[in-house]
């Protein structure tokens, strides 16, 4: 499959915007992803190891956090997984 | 103080989008490429002259209906598909602009608070009473979440390359 990775975490990435992996489910995926650039692993995950709560995982068009298996949900290598951390604001 | 360049067409877009969209809040996303500082992005003085080339505005809803006039934000979902055709164009997510209706062009606790592209610019404009004034861009700088910080960077507006008007 293929992680895009947002332009704030490229540094931490070997400066790509995307990154191709085997794995079969999203939690493995991000696995892979964090063994294979350590540095990302404090960006996306609180020290207890939870996904931070400012950053949305799409898996192509669907939310993660909605899938009925969540972060167990199969992949395939044409599935494409979005980090998106949240945007918002306001006077 | 870092520089964010605009050309004049994203500059006067970014301000139209408040002026429409005023009593509330507008927002969007700015696409673009980044230019490190060297010899040839330094002006005169060789001030560095490197960072964000922004090369388009693409506007986004507002999903905060609730409270538009005061708060903004952009479904993951649109952003995800803004991220996917900036990517068929060469171009990166570069920054962020909103409006804040009468109120100041600074970055506010909410505007901080939310903030988590870090490296990324952030553009506000203020709109009083429907005319936009002041626009102002602040980079998110810091290595993590935890030392994050707003500095604010000076815009250039840019009417064709190599002529960079100060604004």
């Amino acid at each position: 499959m293929t992680i895009f990775i947002p332009t704030p975490l490229r540094l931490y990435a070997g400066g790509q915007d995307a990154v191709e992996l085997d794995a079969p489910t999203v939690a493995d995926a991000l696995e892979a992803l964090t063994q294979a650039h350590p540095d990302l692993r404090k960006h996306l995950f609180t020290a207890e190891g939870k996904l931070r709560a400012f950053v949305n995982l799409y898996l192509n068009d669907e939310d993660v956090r909605y899938l009925p298996a969540k972060e167990a949900t199969a992949v395939t290598s044409a599935d494409t997984l979005s980090i998106i951390p949240f945007i918002a604001g306001g006077n | 103080m870092g520089i964010l360049h605009l050309n004049r067409a994203v500059y006067d877009a970014i301000r139209a989008h408040g002026e429409e969209t005023w009593p509330h809040e507008c927002c969007g996303v700015l696409l673009g490429r980044f230019s490190p500082a060297n010899a040839s992005t330094t002006d005169a003085a060789g001030k560095e002259l490197g960072g964000w080339q922004v090369q388009a505005a693409v506007r986004a809803g507002n999903t905060r209906t609730d409270s538009a006039h005061n708060r903004y934000q952009i479904a993951p979902v649109e952003l995800v598909k803004i991220e996917r055709d900036a990517r068929r164009q060469g171009l990166d997510i570069a920054g962020f602009y909103h409006s804040h209706p009468d109120h100041p062009a600074q970055w506010s606790a909410t505007d901080f608070a939310e903030a988590h592209w870090l490296g990324c610019s952030y553009v506000i404009t203020a709109v009083a009473q429907g005319k936009a004034t002041v626009t102002n861009s602040f980079l998110l700088a810091g290595a993590t979440e935890e030392d994050k910080r707003f500095d604010q960077e000076t815009i250039l507006v840019e009417d064709q390359p190599g002529t960079p008007d100060p604004t």
